[in-house]
């Protein structure tokens, strides 16, 4: 029946789209919070 | 309308409409559409398949699109929109060549061939990792992103021999939304409107990302600023 191959093909599909979302997240917050602490050393500076 | 309150309206109405649609996708897939009388159940594989390819065409000619006019005028917003297109691309062309191949291994006992259109998406593939490697590898950024620029462009002549190659070149795989003798691949229109579905679906959801994508691309440049403004104040 190929049952397994239907599987794995979806399975792989739903995985790879959920690391790339959870990636893009943790990518973004990293530099939200890279521009909060650089804004921040700025205003020091200046 | 604000343009801001529009970009507002965006982000929360978009993640909805493409939940809902992945929803009916995995509806219409997984209960609606009737099973292949050849293929079985692994035909069901194609749906998930045909979609990623949408939204590869689609984000590789945004990078396209993006690259000539980041060549032409230089600005950012265009160099954004390329490198952020070609990882959303490659996301999905990465997704597309490794269903197909799990499709082809019960259909043509053999996870790969070099047939014509499956050898030249896999040229697809390796144009525009090239792409984003040139971008992250170079120590210059103005001249990496002009030399990926240049490969974004050329690669649209890949994504037109794609298109072509089932009807061009003797292969063996299937031209499915308009055969080889000019009629739908597709006789079922149960199946017609599955695949619809998922394409919607799956366009839904590269849209949103490549939305995402382009958040994140635009504050990598907002910290180059501010760390260049840091070492004028140094």
């Amino acid at each position: 029946m190929h049952l397994s191959f239907l599987f794995a093909a979806y399975t792989v599909v739903w995985v790879g789209l959920f690391i790339y979302i959870i990636s893009l997240s943790r990518r973004s917050r990293a530099l939200e919070r890279e521009v909060e602490e650089l804004r921040a050393l700025l205003a020091k500076r200046q | 309308m604000d343009k801001r309150f529009a970009s507002n309206v965006i982000d929360a109405v978009l993640p909805a409409v493409t939940l809902a649609a992945m929803l009916a996708a995995i509806y219409a897939v997984f209960v609606y559409v009737p099973t292949d009388t050849f293929q079985g159940p692994v035909q069901r594989v194609f749906y998930v398949h045909m979609a990623m390819w949408l939204p590869t065409f689609t984000a590789f000619g945004l990078v396209a699109v993006a690259s000539v006019l980041y060549l032409w005028r230089g600005q950012r917003v265009w160099d954004r929109l390329g490198r952020s297109a070609a990882e959303v691309g490659l996301l999905f062309c990465s997704l597309g060549l490794i269903t197909g191949s799990i499709w082809a291994r019960p259909i043509w006992g053999t996870w790969w061939t070099w047939d014509p259109r499956l050898t030249l998406t896999l040229v697809l593939w390796m144009i525009y990792a090239t792409y984003l490697l040139l971008r992250n590898l170079s120590t210059d950024p103005n001249q990496g992103s002009t030399f990926a620029a240049i490969l974004g462009v050329s690669g649209v002549v890949d994504l037109f021999l794609i298109y072509k190659a089932v009807y061009w070149w003797r292969g063996i795989h299937p031209a499915v939304l308009v055969n080889r003798q000019g009629g739908s691949g597709l006789e079922d229109p149960r199946m017609k409107l599955t695949l619809l579905v998922c394409l919607l679906g799956f366009f839904l959801l590269s849209a949103w990302l490549l939305r995402l994508r382009m958040r994140g691309a635009r504050l990598q440049d907002t910290v180059d600023d501010l760390r260049e403004l840091l070492t004028q104040h140094s």
